[in-house]
């Protein structure tokens, strides 16, 4: 099938959308996630849904460690470990 | 009879980011972040024995965690408090009356309890993503968290660009229905 100009499917809509959620798609993949928007219900509520997300993790001030702070943690554990399995 | 098996092996890849995140919540400095779980892991491995069963590893884990934030408070308090000095508000008289504007509360301040329920925010999104297949956490935090951009992920975990907006999207759809069931 043939792939329209300013039409996109479902699919690629919601590949878009998430890439809204990183500043990472273009103005003019926004324009046609915005078409889409306008009649399809299916991609609106995945946007909601996805935009609803990325507020929460936003407000949550979510953090994780970095590479490599978690293995600095693990080689420091295991060394604990590898002592304490060789004194049972 | 217990519920809940012990396996020190595995802690570190799966609980050190939550307990971070409980962490970084309340001390606010990475380092010191970093040495309380580690800590906390070891810790937990001396006291192996005291573990019932009743509760999760991880609530077990949190609840040393909980005790070693409480002692690192009251060891930073009892030097700080030797060192303590203290100062009046404003001493120029060049500024007077700019004390007024100054000590008006900051509408945009958190309060306690928007603290309070961002740490609880976080919790339950952290509790989704540990229902993630690994691979698909690993990426979502990168991506999502630390905000490392695509091409470093990519390199990273020697994945494709199209490959990781397959997970990324994956990990959003099963996040996203799993807050919508145990938050929104």
């Amino acid at each position: 099938m043939k792939k329209s100009f300013l039409f996109i499917n479902c699919d690629e809509a919601k590949h878009i959308c998430d890439k809204v959620q990183y500043g990472e798609a273009s103005s003019w993949e926004r324009f046609k996630l915005n078409i889409r928007l306008a009649y399809c219900h299916i991609t609106k509520s995945y946007s909601t849904k996805n935009s609803k997300l990325t507020e929460s993790i936003e407000k949550a001030e979510v953090k994780c460690l970095k590479a490599e702070e978690r293995n600095k943690i693990e080689n420091q554990f295991k060394a604990e470990l590898a002592k304490q399995q060789q004194n049972h | 009879m217990p519920n809940h098996q012990i396996d020190p092996n595995n802690w570190v890849k799966l609980y050190s980011d939550y307990l971070f995140n409980y962490t970084i919540t309340r001390v606010n400095d990475r380092e010191i972040a970093q040495d309380l779980i580690s800590e906390t892991f070891l810790a937990g491995l001396k006291s192996m024995a005291n573990f019932k069963g009743e509760a999760s590893e991880r609530t077990w884990l949190i609840s040393i965690l909980k005790r070693k934030i409480i002692d690192h408070y009251r060891k930073i308090n009892s030097n700080k408090g030797k060192a303590e000095v203290r100062m009046g508000y404003l001493n120029s008289e060049d500024a007077e009356g700019d004390w007024l504007e100054e000590r008006v509360a900051d509408p945009f301040d958190k309060t306690a309890e928007d603290t309070l329920e961002n740490s609880e925010l976080g919790d339950a999104i952290y509790d989704c993503i540990d229902k993630l297949p690994e691979k698909q956490a690993d990426v979502f935090k990168m991506k999502t968290i630390l905000g490392y951009d695509t091409e470093t992920i990519c390199n990273e975990l020697e994945i494709t660009a199209s490959n990781l907006w397959v997970i990324i999207h994956r990990a959003r759809t099963a996040l996203a229905d799993c807050m919508e069931e145990n938050w929104f």
